[in-house]
């Protein structure tokens, strides 16, 4: 892959600054190819909104659209973005069950020795 | 954006928290993450200090990470490096941070695993630019 120029990195970067962009992107990740109507129902923002950070996430190279008959579905188009949310979802669940044990130990271990 | 966050209020005093979090009895009690058994636990919980766990899963595999204790601040925060050193592909070396922080029911413990930059190079190097748009989401915060 041919490296980015300054000016799209600044673009991604831009496009990746907004909460509701990365839970665009996080959602898409999950759901590829989502309409856009599905994809602005869960958000707090209008859908003329949410078509207008769809324009600055496509600019930006992390989406595209695509077109059936009436209904546009949005998906995820970048392997570095993807990779990324990967590594991610990855570690989350790697993490989230050892932190429940560690919890429960940890609090067994404290009710031991106030109990004392 | 390759940095993982996550946050847990324990209901345990922090100097238990942190114990169970670095000493190799605790890490044997919960680094395993189902049934399987802890088979090593090695920690040497201090600034250069080494660490060293393998477990079991149910499935019968065997796992293990290392990494190197970079701070170690009693009870208050842990830094740490971390990567698999078995397994087929290396995902590279990574950051752990876990800071403690007491709170009226014990302790607010706040864990991140990070991607370190050897790591973000090589992907870089692979992928075009996920290396310099790290570099620039840690520079903007």
């Amino acid at each position: 892959m041919a490296r980015a120029s300054e000016a799209v990195l600044n673009r991604t970067f831009a496009a990746l600054t907004d909460p509701t962009r990365r839970a665009i992107l996080a959602r898409l990740e999950k759901e590829p190819g989502l309409s856009v109507s599905e994809l602005a129902r869960p958000l707090a923002v209008k859908l003329p909104g949410v078509m207008k950070h769809l324009d600055v996430l496509e600019d930006a190279g992390l989406l595209s659209r695509s077109k059936h008959g009436r209904t546009v579905s949005v998906s995820l188009t970048p392997d570095p973005m993807r990779e990324a949310m990967a590594w991610l979802r990855h570690y989350e669940r790697f993490w989230t069950v050892r932190l429940d044990r560690l919890t429960a130990y940890a609090e067994a271990k404290e009710a031991r020795r106030s109990g004392k | 954006m390759t940095s993982l966050t996550l946050v847990r209020r324990i209901k345990a005093r922090p100097d238990i928290v942190f114990d169970a979090l670095v000493t190799p009895e605790g890490i044997a009690q919960w680094w395993g993450p189902d049934a399987g058994p802890v088979l090593v636990a090695q920690s040497d919980p201090r600034a250069g200090g080494r660490f060293k766990v393998r477990f079991r899963l149910l499935d019968g595999s065997e796992h293990e990470s290392a990494g190197e204790f970079l701070e170690v601040d009693k009870p208050r925060l842990v830094r740490m490096t971390w990567r698999w050193t078995t397994g087929g592909a290396d995902p590279g070396e990574s950051l752990v941070t876990m800071a403690l922080r007491p709170v009226p029911e014990g302790t607010e413990l706040t864990f991140t695993h990070a991607r370190l930059q050897d790591e973000e190079s090589r992907l870089s190097h692979e992928e075009g630019w996920i290396g310099a748009l790290d570099k620039l989401e840690k520079m903007f915060g």
